[in-house]
């Protein structure tokens, strides 16, 4: 779990590590990495989703056509994750006149379906109401469970000691703290983060 | 004087009585030559369609891919490149039309094809016109895409023209309103066509040549009948166009 005040570099930090930024200096290492193009083997979903104009099936289908699987592999594989998701029977609606809830349970699935070992996750839930955002972490936590490792950034700090196992706390492009999320919220190391913990939570 | 004022306006209503009279039996003429099919009136609407039909399907074959790459590439002198697919947008039909004969004329470096003064000609000479004017909407429709799609396109794994197609494919709505653009621009238009076709009887004389031509021979019927058909055309194609975007809008959002 990725934290940090605005501009603290917390999405260049996710795009930086999976590939979409380059970085002007220095080098970024995944250890135990099988050589070459490491993104295959990782996913990311957005704050906005981004949905292609076709169905919901097409969009998770699409990701894994991509990922060179046969159509029919790639149909099963879908159908599969959309049950799982709870979109199962929005599978054959139009991607983008779904809600926003439902598009990034969408985008979740799309991602989960490839098998990444790495998901990133950007603010997954800032559009969201609180019960599209309950849904959303259920999800993340299902993801979580079979065995991908999530990084992701939030700025609701509940959400943050709900799901995170660990705070990578960030602030002005430095990593300031690498601490245990429970210890976090209790004791922060640096003083930037107890300002930032205070700041948003200003009644605790 | 209150005499005079009478007279005067007796005078003018007369006038403009006869005048209507006139006009009015061109209009009549008009529409029967529309409703009747005459022959001619029909070959010279059949041959604007070719014309304008085949420019554009030329037009999109060049302009689309154009407008896509430049869309998704980045390379020195894209800006510029931009502004300048942006200028020629505006260039004028006749100015095409003056550089195509240039080209086709005997004198001239392909010369020695001899399609000066054919529909071919014509076809060349609307693409020319028109391959900027899909070039350029369709690069600023692909890039607006583009700017929403990518980092997702990218974190899934498509590669740049895997991407492209899929933009291309995603945006085919707007791109079909482009193409229907320009189309009309192309069977709007008459500088070009009658430079390099020479609006010669039953073999390059298209709508708009007809309109120029039998309007300065003050002969009306015909031409009052063409501009009712041409402007039939175009006001359809913006027709197309709305309910497409409507269609699209509703069932794929």
């Amino acid at each position: 779990m990725i934290l940090g005040p605005n501009g603290a570099g917390k999405s260049v930090l996710m795009r930086l590590c999976h590939g979409l930024l380059t970085p002007v200096a220095g080098r970024i290492v995944w250890h135990g990495a099988r050589n070459g193009d490491v993104r295959r083997h990782q996913a990311m979903v957005f704050q906005r989703p981004v949905m292609l104009r076709r169905s919901a099936l097409e969009n998770v289908i699409y990701g894994l056509k991509l990922a060179g699987k046969s159509r029919e592999e790639c149909r099963l594989r879908a159908l599969d994750v959309l049950e799982v998701v709870g979109l199962a029977q929005h599978a054959y609606r139009p991607a983008r006149v779904m809600s926003g809830g439902e598009q990034q349970r969408l985008a979740l699935a799309r991602a989960w379906a490839l098998g990444p070992d790495v998901l990133f996750l950007d603010e997954p839930t800032a559009n969201l109401d609180p019960s599209a955002t309950q849904d959303i972490e259920r999800i993340i936590n299902a993801i979580h469970a079979s065995g991908t490792k999530i990084i992701m950034t939030t700025h609701n700090l509940g959400q943050a000691r709900r799901l995170g196992d660990e705070i990578l706390f960030m602030s002005k492009g430095r990593l300031m703290e690498q601490t245990p999320v429970d210890r976090f919220f209790g004791e922060p190391v640096s003083s930037e983060a107890a300002a930032f913990i205070k700041g948003e939570m200003p009644w605790d | 004087m209150d005499l005079n004022i009478i007279t005067e306006n007796w005078l003018f209503l007369y006038y403009v009585e006869i005048c209507m009279t006139s006009f009015g039996d061109a209009f009549a003429a008009a529409w029967a030559l529309i409703a009747g099919f005459d022959g001619e009136l029909a070959d010279i609407v059949l041959l604007s369609l070719k014309v304008s039909l085949s420019a554009v399907v030329l037009a999109t074959a060049i302009g689309l891919p154009l407008g896509a790459a430049i869309a998704v590439e980045r390379f020195p002198g894209r800006q510029v490149l931009i502004v300048i697919l942006n200028a020629l947008m505006g260039l004028p039909p006749v100015v095409v039309g003056l550089l195509v004969y240039l080209l086709l004329s005997r004198a001239g470096p392909l010369g020695t094809l001899g399609i000066l003064f054919t529909p071919q000609a014509m076809v060349i000479a609307q693409a020319v016109l028109i391959t900027p004017i899909i070039a350029a909407l369709s690069r600023q429709t692909i890039e607006d895409a583009w700017r929403e799609y990518d980092e997702q396109l990218r974190s899934l794994g498509a590669r740049r023209l895997s991407a492209a197609m899929t933009l291309i494919w995603d945006t085919r709505f707007s791109l079909l309103t482009i193409v229907l653009a320009g189309f009309g621009r192309a069977a709007a238009e008459v500088g070009a066509v009658m430079i390099v076709g020479g609006n010669i009887d039953g073999v390059t004389r298209v709508m708009t040549t007809a309109i120029a031509l039998e309007t300065s021979k003050g002969d009306l019927p015909l031409a009052l009948g063409l501009g009712i058909v041409l402007i039939g055309l175009v006001m359809l194609l913006n027709a197309l166009a709305a309910v497409i975007r409507e269609m699209a809008q509703r069932k794929y959002g």
